[in-house]
């Protein structure tokens, strides 16, 4: 039972960052792309992002439920980028909502844009510093004696994180991009999204080698980790080797090849960083780590929690499938 | 500002914001779908043109409901992580059936607002329902894991640790049903009424206009039944609190002595000093027939626990009486409404009633804020009651009051963008919608 829930907890990230992710991205692309392209992101996003949103809260309760002593070292430790980031949440969802809404379109709407921006970029941010800060090893084994600094700042705040955070900006934006290829309503703006495509897609790559760097800057031996492991050398491989082919199927502006790929290389990254910290889920500045299966609560409560999954995906998948094929179609008139 | 104090107040500010939300989320579709259903029978364009209206209010209201309740998910473990470290594995399981819930709920939403011209009527409508059941299903799970908190089940507490957690059997407690139906029926109540109240205004401003009136009837209709209902809920839930946190019951009534019998008291101010409550109009054997089914019963007082263990009694009597006094209001005015629906009567829209409306369409959401001041103030000193205190549970960070003010400037700011952009909807009402400016002299207008 505890592997159906570990699985779920992946899935559900995966999914978050894909789909959550492209819709945080949407409003990065805004930034750079300008207010010419805000129908048609406004209009991409508008039917699914509560949807895709909900990911998030399906890893929160996986977290709590299926792994508590890893949501509550996180919530005591990880407390100010959490924060944080619920303050991107709410105010990046609101935001959306009331220029969607406003019956009036008046200055109003510069204001709705602006904050709908700004924490479509910093709520991305501080994800990627939460999730770096689980794993940079400086969570404090115990209270004691511990400065304001050391307990709560420390443990995310260093270059390592910084980069994790970018990296997650960078990613979401790229997403973004390449779904949005598929929803531009002329060759202008195709043209918008291919350029934001490569542009993000070279910063992502730039990211990723920055948290590699800013790693060994930190002393966290994430190279060696991936060395180590022909698994996740294989994923990196594949995925270096199928950016050319990405690049092609953008030039071209081949839509569904380039959402597969970009979802394809999305998946290896990710799965590749999984695969070689797993089972680890926070690093403690002693050099221990918690792993999943010490976290995770008995088996009475991961059967429910994997029952609760299954039956619960059993509903929402056809359902989620309806409503975004719903939405891919041409209206007939 | 002491930190236990600013996460307590905290996490009331966030539920209080938050809970307006999802009762407006539980209950408001079901306004929209019966709205929507009326279209599909007669196909007046006005039963369209409500549907679409209203939808655009659950929309929004839905949007910031996710978005809040999104934060709770992250707060409960940011204010009481040591609650959560023993609670999750236990009380986890309503949780991740309100995930599915409230996923199901999203989507339906998106099929809904979007699907208009893209789904087959009655799917389409059907997707209207989903969402009002979904909403209905993630309340009553949420409450369920509050019940946990009143009436802990389902595991052994040794040391400071829980063994043989029984998950089904912790949501499962004994306080889940009558707290969910409770709140459930306040949902109704409280969003009927408010949406009721809002529709009068805009007939004291627009006198005949048919729009609103088709709209005030499905909405006070709703409420109405609801809010009927709710008196013989609080009864159940009295007399199960009754049984199972006798300290909130001699809280919220303000007994200090154990009686036999026991005096029901309306209002008054309870002072913890003299153990007397002053001012209080009271009612002989009332309190034992209350909360026990017996004009002679024993009541246990707050005499019979020691003072570390009272619940603030103050705040939770005052809270209870304003309660009870809404829920009350409410339920008089829903007899007279469906009197005067029933008798077809002409009073429905003259001016007093319109106004009466008016002056009470906050009361449910009043009485639903100060109804969870009851349970939630009422169950301290603990967090989870008679097992974990709430001060054993609080985040080590120091400084909570900075996050405190933070959210709640944040709240206080949505609310108020919130107001404004219902002003703003309703302003241009007419002018988006032609059935907006139709009157009942001239109703086949558009037909």
């Amino acid at each position: 039972m505890l592997f159906i829930v570990i699985a779920f907890l992946v899935i559900s990230l995966l999914f978050y960052v894909l789909f959550g992710g492209a819709d945080f991205g949407a409003g990065i692309i805004e930034i750079f792309a300008g207010k010419r392209h805000y129908q048609t992101i406004s209009k991409a996003i508008a039917p699914v992002w509560e949807a895709n949103h909900i990911w998030l809260i399906l890893v929160v309760v996986i977290l709590f439920m299926g792994f508590p002593l890893i949501y509550a070292d996180m919530s005591r430790y990880l407390h100010i980028p959490l924060l944080a980031l619920l303050v991107g949440i709410v105010l990046r969802g609101c935001a959306f909502t009331f220029r969607h809404y406003d019956a009036i379109k008046d200055q109003s709407q510069d204001w709705y844009t602006f904050i709908f921006r700004i924490s479509s970029l910093f709520t991305p941010l501080f994800l990627g510093m939460v999730a770096g800060g689980m794993l940079v090893g400086r969570m404090p084994v115990t209270m004691a004696d511990g400065s304001f600094y050391s307990l709560f700042i420390a443990p995310w705040f260093n270059l390592f994180c910084l980069a994790v955070g970018v990296f997650t900006v960078c990613l979401f934006a790229f997403l973004a991009a390449v779904y949005l290829i598929g929803e531009a309503r002329s060759e202008e703006e195709t043209h918008t999204f291919v350029r934001a495509a490569r542009n993000s897609n070279i910063a992502l790559v730039l990211a990723g080698g920055l948290v590699f760097a800013t790693a060994a800057w930190e002393g966290l031996p994430l190279v060696s980790l991936f060395i180590n492991s022909a698994g996740a050398i294989a994923a990196l491989v594949l995925a270096t080797l199928s950016l050319p082919l990405l690049w092609v199927a953008l030039v071209r502006k081949h839509v569904v090849a380039s959402r597969l790929l970009a979802g394809f290389q999305t998946l290896l990254v990710l799965g590749a960083w999984f695969w070689v910290e797993y089972p680890v889920a926070l690093r403690y500045e002693n050099g221990k780590a918690l792993t999943l299966f010490e976290a995770a609560a008995p088996a009475a409560t991961q059967q429910q929690l994997a029952l609760a999954l299954i039956v619960g995906s059993l509903l929402i998948l056809p359902s989620l499938y309806y409503l975004l094929r719903t939405f891919k179609k041409p209206v007939r008139v | 500002m002491d930190d236990l104090l600013a996460a307590r107040l905290q996490m009331a500010v966030s539920l209080g914001f938050h809970i307006i939300f999802a009762c407006i989320g539980i209950a408001m579709p079901f306004l929209m779908a019966a709205s929507g259903y009326r279209y599909l029978r007669t196909r007046e364009p006005l039963y369209k043109d409500l549907t679409k209206v209203w939808s655009v209010g659950v929309a929004i209201f839905f949007a910031v409901g996710a978005v809040s309740g999104t934060a709770l998910s992250f707060e409960l473990g940011l204010l009481w992580p040591e609650f959560m470290e023993h609670a999750g594995a236990i009380i986890g399981m309503p949780f991740s059936w309100e995930g599915t819930a409230f996923f199901l709920e999203a989507i339906a939403l998106g099929l809904f607002l979007y699907g208009w011209d893209r789904l087959p009527p009655w799917i389409h409508w059907s997707s209207g329902v989903v969402v009002g059941i979904s909403g209905v299903a993630s309340g009553i799970f949420v409450v369920a894991a509050n019940g946990w908190m009143n009436s802990p089940a389902g595991f052994d507490w040794v040391d400071g640790k829980a063994y043989n957690i029984d998950p089904v059997a912790a949501m499962f407690n004994d306080a889940w049903f009558t707290q969910a139906l409770h709140m459930t029926l306040a949902a109704f109540a409280a969003t009927g009424f408010a949406v009721a109240g809002l529709h009068a205004f805009l007939l004291l401003r627009h006198p005949n206009n048919l729009f609103h009136q088709k709209a005030l009837r499905i909405a006070l209709t709703i409420g109405a039944i609801a809010a009927l209902l709710q008196p013989l809920s609080g009864d159940l839930s009295a007399k199960d609190v009754a049984e199972r946190q006798p300290a909130k019951l001699a809280a919220l009534e303000a007994l200090y002595e154990t009686s036999q019998p026991a005096d029901l008291l309306i209002g008054g101010i309870p002072n913890d000093e003299t153990r007397k409550v002053d001012y209080a109009i009271h009612l002989p054997g009332m309190l034992s027939f209350l909360a026990h089914g017996d004009f002679s019963a024993k009541v246990i007082g707050l005499d019979a626990f020691p003072r570390e263990d009272w619940p603030p009694v103050l705040i939770v009597h005052v809270a209870f009486q304003i309660m009870v006094a809404c829920g009350g209001i409410l339920a008089l005015m829903s007899v007279l409404f469906l009197v005067l629906q029933w008798r077809k009567s002409p009073w429905l829209f003259k001016r007093w009633f319109l106004w009466t409306l008016v002056v009470i369409s906050p009361l449910g959401f009043i009485a639903i804020e100060a109804g969870w001041t009851v349970t939630e103030v009422g169950r301290q000193p603990w967090i989870i009651y008679g097992i974990m205190r709430t001060a054993d549970a609080v985040s080590p960070m120091p400084g909570l009051v900075v996050p405190f003010l933070l959210f709640t400037f944040l709240y206080l700011l949505l609310a108020f963008v919130l107001v404004w952009l219902m002003y703003r909807q309703i302003k241009t009402l007419p002018d988006r919608y032609a059935s907006a400016r139709l009157t009942s002299n001239a109703p086949t207008q558009l037909e």
